[in-house]
C-alpha cells in the first residue's frame, strides 16, 4: 500500500500510539505557553512602562532572543539538568517536565517581546488620556493589558506555533523515549530516518493542520477584535 | 476620596515652555479664578494646546511656576481635559464613560445610570453600545466631553472641542459647556472660532507666537482689540 494511504489510515483509525504522541505534544506546548505567558506578559508590560538605565539593551536582547536556535536552548538546558549539572538534583532530564522547561525558555522571549511592543505602542496612544484621568500605575497596566487583549492573544498563538513546531530542544532534553517523551516533531525526525514513512507522514499532516488552525485562529481574532473594538 | 481643597485659583507665574531649541510659550503670567468661561484664542501654532496642557499638569514648565489653589502639584482629581484629538479606549461608547466614572471614584452601582445620563447629555444615547473607535470624529469629541464631565471636575479644560462638529452639534456642545459653567465648573477652552468666542461670553486670553498678548472681556476683545496681533487676527490676517 502506498505510504500516504497508510498514513491516512493511521489517522482515520485513531491509532492509539499516534494519538498518544499528539496528546503529549499538545500538552507540553500548551503548558509551555501558559508558563511563558504567566512570566512574559507582566514582564513585557513592565518593560514597556518603566525606564531605567540599560533598558534599551534589555529590549534589544529580548528581541534578539526571539530567534534563539532550539538546539542551543536544548544543549544549554541539557548541561544544566544533567546529573552532574547545577540543576541535576531535580532529576527531570528526559522527562516531559524538561521539555516544558525547554519550550518555555524558547517562547518566553517571543511573548515578552511582543507584549512589550504592543503595550508600549498602546501606551503612547493612551498616555495623555490616562494621565488626565489620573490612572495610577496598576490601573495603567491592567487597562493596557485589557485593551491590547486581542494583540496579546496573537502573541500567545505565535508562541504556541513556535513551540509545537520546534524539534531541537525537545529532542535533546526529552531524549525521544518511546511512549514517554516522544512528540510529533521528534517522531517525524526519527521515523523518517528509520524509513517508517506512514507514521512520519501522518504526524506531519497533523502538524500542518495544527499550524493552519493556529493561523486561522490568529486571523479570526483579528477580525473579531476589529468588529468588537474598532 | 476627593481632595477637599480647591484647585482654583490656577496661577501661572512667569511660565515658559521650551522643546529643545524651540520656545513654545514665553514668560506667561496668568491667574485663572472662579467665574466666567475663559477662552484661549490665537492662530494655529500660537501655543493654545501647550498652555492647556500646562494648566492640566500634563507637561511641566521649563521656566516659572504653576500653582493650583496654592499647591504646586496636586493630582488632577478635580480637573478634566478634552483633547483636541481625543483617544477612544477600545471599548463601547458607554464603556468609555464608565471607565472615566470608575477612575473618578464613582461607586460601581451608580456607574451605569450615570453613564447613560451623560451619553444622553451629549446626544449619544443611541450609540451607547457602538465601539467608540468606530464613532465619527464629531461623535468621538462629544464622547470625550461626556468622559470629562464624568469626572465631575472643578476645572474643565477643552481644546477646540467643536473643531470637527457640524453647526447643530457645535451649538449642542456650546450649550453643554455653558450649562457646566452655570453649574459652577470653571471652563478654560481653546478656540479659534470667533463666532464661538462671541457666543460663549466670558473673557479672552489671546496668544500669538507663544506670548500672551492680551486679556480682556469677550466683547471688549472683539470690539476694541488693543494689540496689533489681535487686530490682525480678528481681521483674518496672518500674524507674521
Ligand atoms: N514637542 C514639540 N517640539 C517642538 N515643537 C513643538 C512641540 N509641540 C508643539 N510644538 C510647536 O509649538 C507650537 C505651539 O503648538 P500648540 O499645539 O500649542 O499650538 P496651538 O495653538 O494649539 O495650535 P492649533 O490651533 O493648530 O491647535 C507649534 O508651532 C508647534 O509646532
Ligand atoms: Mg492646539
Amino acid at each position: 500500500m502506498p505510504d500516504h494511504l497508510s498514513a491516512l489510515q493511521l489517522i482515520l483509525a485513531g491509532d492509539p500510539a499516534l494519538f498518544a504522541i499528539v496528546r503529549l505534544s499538545l500538552g507540553v506546548s500548551i503548558a509551555a505557553v501558559a508558563l511563558a505567558a504567566a512570566v512574559g506578559m507582566p514582564m513585557g508590560a513592565l518593560l514597556a512602562l518603566t525606564h531605567f538605565p540599560g533598558r534599551p539593551v534589555l529590549v534589544v536582547l529580548l528581541n534578539a532572543m526571539m530567534g534563539l536556535p532550539p538546539v542551543v536552548v536544548g544543549l544549554a538546558l541539557y548541561l544544566l539538568l544533567s546529573r552532574s549539572g547545577p540543576l541535576g538534583t531535580f532529576g527531570i532530564l528526559f522527562t516531559p517536565a524538561a521539555m516544558v522547561v525547554a519550550q518555555t525558555v524558547l517562547i518566553f522571549p517571543i511573548i515578552a517581546a511582543l507584549t512589550r511592543q504592543t503595550i508600549e505602542d498602546l501606551w503612547a496612544e493612551y498616555r495623555d488620556e490616562l494621565n488626565a484621568m489620573h490612572v495610577g500605575p496598576i490601573g495603567r497596566m491592567t487597562t493596557l493589558l485589557w485593551d491590547a487583549r486581542f494583540s496579546l492573544i496573537t502573541a500567545l498563538l505565535a508562541g504556541f506555533g513556535r513551540a509545537a513546531a520546534e524539534v531541537g530542544a525537545v529532542m535533546i532534553v526529552g531524549g525521544n523515549i518511546d511512549g514517554f517523551t516522544r512528540t510529533m516533531t521528534t517522531t517525524v525526525a526519527l521515523e523518517t530516518s528509520k524509513g517508517n514513512l506512514p507514521l512520519a507522514m501522518g504526524l506531519g499532516a497533523i502538524l500542518i493542520v495544527l499550524v493552519l488552525a493556529i493561523n486561522a485562529a490568529a486571523w479570526g481574532t483579528r477580525i473579531w477584535s476589529q468588529r468588537l473594538t474598532g | 476620596m476627593r481632595a477637599p481643597e480647591s484647585d482654583l485659583p490656577l496661577v501661572l507665574d512667569g511660565v515658559s515652555l521650551k522643546a529643545g531649541a524651540t520656545t513654545l510659550l514665553r514668560d506667561i503670567s496668568l491667574t485663572i479664578a472662579p467665574g466666567v468661561p475663559c477662552l484661549i484664542v490665537g492662530p494655529n501654532g500660537s501655543g493654545k494646546t501647550s498652555l492647556l496642557r500646562l494648566c492640566m499638569g500634563l507637561t511641566a514648565p521649563t521656566g516659572g511656576r504653576i500653582t493650583w489653589g496654592g499647591r504646586t502639584d496636586p493630582a488632577p482629581t478635580r480637573r478634566a481635559f478634552v483633547f483636541q484629538r481625543p483617544v477612544m479606549l477600545r471599548r463601547a461608547a458607554s464603556g468609555n464613560v464608565t471607565y472615566a466614572l470608575a477612575q473618578a471614584g464613582t461607586p460601581r452601582w451608580q456607574r451605569a445610570p450615570r453613564a447613560k445620563a451623560l451619553l444622553q447629555r451629549v446626544g449619544l444615547a443611541d450609540l451607547a453600545h457602538r465601539p467608540a473607535r468606530l464613532l465619527s470624529g464629531g461623535e468621538q469629541q462629544r464622547l470625550a466631553l461626556a468622559r470629562a464631565l464624568a469626572r465631575d471636575p472643578e476645572i474643565l479644560l477643552l481644546d477646540e472641542p467643536t473643531a470637527n462638529l457640524d453647526p447643530a452639534a457645535t451649538r449642542a456642545v456650546e450649550e453643554i459647556v455653558m450649562s457646566a459653567a452655570q453649574s459652577g465648573i470653571k471652563i478654560v477652552m481653546a478656540s479659534h472660532d470667533l463666532g464661538q468666542v462671541r457666543r460663549l461670553v466670558g473673557e479672552v486670553i489671546f496668544l500669538a507666537r507663544g506670548t500672551l498678548c492680551e486679556r480682556a472681556a469677550t466683547n471688549d476683545f472683539l470690539d476694541h482689540p488693543s494689540t496689533a496681533e489681535a487686530r490682525a487676527f480678528l481681521r483674518g490676517d496672518l500674524v507674521v
